[in-house]
């Protein structure tokens, strides 16, 4: 549309997919929400034993520590990357966008017992380490912490990489050369120039990872272990075993809460929705 | 500081096959302001960008003064450079981009108010000092460059067509704006650029490039009026080009015979060496070329045609006149005679025969 203004007629076109979205996403989430508020024995009663229950705080701190590290892995993994992607030819372009994004499109339980097949403690990696005389006995490398970070940042660096190499694109190729004949020494040009021309990007990459990672269950629940579970692995507790619905409609509700107020301060403060497309 | 002399000698850059500088030599001296002109993949740029460290030359040597260069980081030869499309930062103001050279350089914070005061009221952009980039003109943004190339004080100036994306009468007001603050600083200019009215306009001495080597080297009257080649003749200033095969010497001069108009007679400038019977080409400016109603004197070369065309451009007329040596361009200032040439009139045009420069037609 070349005006924006609103008509009747792209209103309708509009009609099919607000309907499936009002029946299907907002009216669930309305109840879902409800629901947390619902309990006889009061309005917040859920909330009072999310926060200050010590074990449910330690999962929310734990999910927020982990997608933060692993939205800090994705940043030193995929600059480079997305810094190389974007000076590429089209051939170098093409295989680093197939490396980045063919372990996106694959289903994640394959990629999930594909990473078990490698780091299980009779698995490749360790076999190899083995091999070389290099380690005794395995590395936990999985069913553990150290597993959903390696899980995670794999199929989050899509996220960084990316928004990253759509802010380098921007830039003007000659600015660095520009800085280096000005007198800046190569790491100069870099943290003067370059580095804070991409902090768009690193911002947009670091909050999209930070986001998707906090309500991640797949890769937790089959690469993680039994003990430092997640946030969306205790709501599929209180759905599935203890059938406590409330209760997990209360932790959902803090995660959307969370993952909201994350996306408003992006948008608000770090101009990120240009890049995202909602503006 | 004053500027500093340069010395190129033997530079050679390839691409795979592609010879991009192709044994390059030119010694430019202090103070001077010389161009090097070219088209695009004539290797100007390549050769400037090796002056600046930011192309690894193959072979060759470029000395500043005395001292070589070549194994030098671009940071280390503080040498000013203002790139095509300006290359300001845009993560920071006006004052800062122009301080930049001297924090890298670590001058003291009084120091650099001082340095950068005094290049922005020289760019004229004292009021501008905390502008965004983004919120400068095209013509504001180069002086911009200019100020931050400049404030560091370097022996050297490099410029690679910084005018390249102005548009006209902003180009002619900063070309006489470069040229005084060149003189200002007293700094050494090399000058990239593919417009020829440009670097006849700003150059000490115009270096012509074609295929990455130099056709010819000389101040913009030696360029213009005594160019060295067919290529150069035709790429400095407009021509009109007639193919001639030459005839026997007569004083200082030199008989030609038009192929496509054997039977008319005329002469022609020197031709050293060049054998009778040899082919060539004649050139001639449009500015040399008269037209009148009257037969000319008869010492002058002169070819009866019909005006084609008649275009108004401003301070002169152009004429489009069809010759039986082809269609000749003919350039006139617009005076009352001028004016009274209309389209389909029948004139003499005619020209000194040491205006019609010959060169071998293989050029």
């Amino acid at each position: 549309m070349t005006e924006k203004s609103f008509t009747w007629r792209a209103g309708g076109l509009l009609l099919p997919g607000l309907l499936f979205l009002a029946a299907l996403f907002a009216w669930p989430v309305a109840r879902l929400v409800a629901t947390s508020f619902s309990d006889p024995a009061g309005a917040f009663v859920h909330y009072e034993r999310i926060f200050l229950d010590p074990v449910y705080i330690r999962v929310v701190g734990r999910t927020m520590a982990l997608s933060a590290e692993v939205a800090v892995l994705c940043l030193l993994l995929g600059y480079p990357l997305a810094y190389q992607l974007n000076r590429s030819g089209p051939l170098g372009k093409a295989i680093i966008l197939l490396c980045v994004l063919i372990p996106f499109w694959t289903n994640l339980l394959v990629r999930s017992y594909g990473w078990i097949v490698l780091l299980n403690p009779q698995g490749i990696i360790n076999g190899l380490l083995r091999e070389a005389g290099l380690i005794e006995g395995a590395v936990p490398l999985v069913y553990n912490t150290t597993g959903v970070l390696i899980g995670m940042t794999q199929i989050m660096l899509p996220y960084m990489v990316l928004p990253l190499a759509a802010v380098m694109s921007r830039i003007d190729p000659t600015l660095p050369s520009a800085a280096r004949s000005l007198g800046a020494s190569p790491l100069a040009a870099f943290t003067r120039v370059y580095l804070p021309l991409t902090m768009p990007g690193i911002l947009a990459g670091l909050l999209l990872v930070f986001m998707l990672s906090l309500g991640f269950f797949v890769v937790p629940a089959l690469l993680g272990g039994p003990r430092d579970i997640l946030l969306a692995q205790l709501i599929d507790f209180n759905i599935n075993s203890t059938l406590n619905w409330p209760f997990a409609a209360a932790l959902s509700t803090v995660l959307l809460g969370a993952t909201l107020a994350l996306y408003w301060i992006g948008d608000r403060f770090f101009d990120l929705g240009r890049l995202w497309g909602t503006r | 500081m004053p500027g500093a002399a340069v010395h190129i000698s033997g530079l050679s850059k390839r691409y795979g096959d592609f010879k991009a500088v192709d044994d390059v030599s030119l010694s430019i001296e202090p103070g001077e302001f010389v161009t090097l002109l070219g088209l695009s993949g004539s290797g100007k740029t390549t050769t400037l960008m090796a002056v600046a460290g930011l192309i690894k030359p193959d072979k060759g040597t470029i000395r500043i003064n005395d001292t070589d260069i070549v194994s030098l980081a671009p940071e280390r030869r503080g040498l000013g450079v203002v790139f095509q499309n300006y290359a300001l930062f845009p993560n920071m103001n006006v004052f800062d981009n122009i301080a930049f050279p001297l924090r890298m350089r670590k001058r003291s914070t009084q120091e650099i108010r001082e340095a950068v005061g005094r290049v922005l009221e020289v760019v004229a952009l004292e009021p501008f000092a905390d502008r965004r980039i983004t919120a400068l003109s095209g013509g504001q943004q180069q002086r911009v460059a200019l100020a931050r190339a400049l404030v560091f004080e370097p022996p050297v100036l490099l410029m690679d067509e910084p005018l390249g994306a102005l548009d006209r009468s902003l180009r002619d007001q900063l070309q006489t704006e470069i040229k005084r603050i060149q003189r200002e600083f007293g700094v050494t200019v090399i000058y990239v650029t593919h417009d020829q009215e440009e670097a006849l306009a700003l150059s000490d001495r115009i270096a012509v490039m074609s295929d990455g080597k130099i056709r010819q080297l000389g101040s913009p009257d030696e360029i213009y009026e005594r160019p060295s080649s067919a290529f150069v003749a035709g790429f400095v200033g407009d021509s009109n080009r007639v193919a001639v095969r030459l005839g026997e010497a007569r004083g200082e001069l030199r008989v030609v015979k038009a192929e496509q108009a054997p039977e008319l007679e005329l002469l022609a400038g020197p031709a050293e060496g060049s054998a009778s019977g040899a082919e060539a080409l004649m050139i001639v400016r449009p500015e040399a070329i008269e037209l009148s109603l009257e037969r000319p004197q008869a010492e002058r070369n002169a070819v009866e045609g019909q005006i084609e065309m008649r275009e108004f451009l401003g301070a002169s007329i152009r004429f489009t006149v069809s010759t039986p040596l082809g269609t000749m361009h003919v350039r006139k200032g617009r005076t009352v005679a001028a004016a009274a040439l209309k389209p389909g009139a029948t004139v003499w045009t005619s020209w000194r025969p040491s205006d019609g420069l010959i060169f071998p037609s293989a050029a």
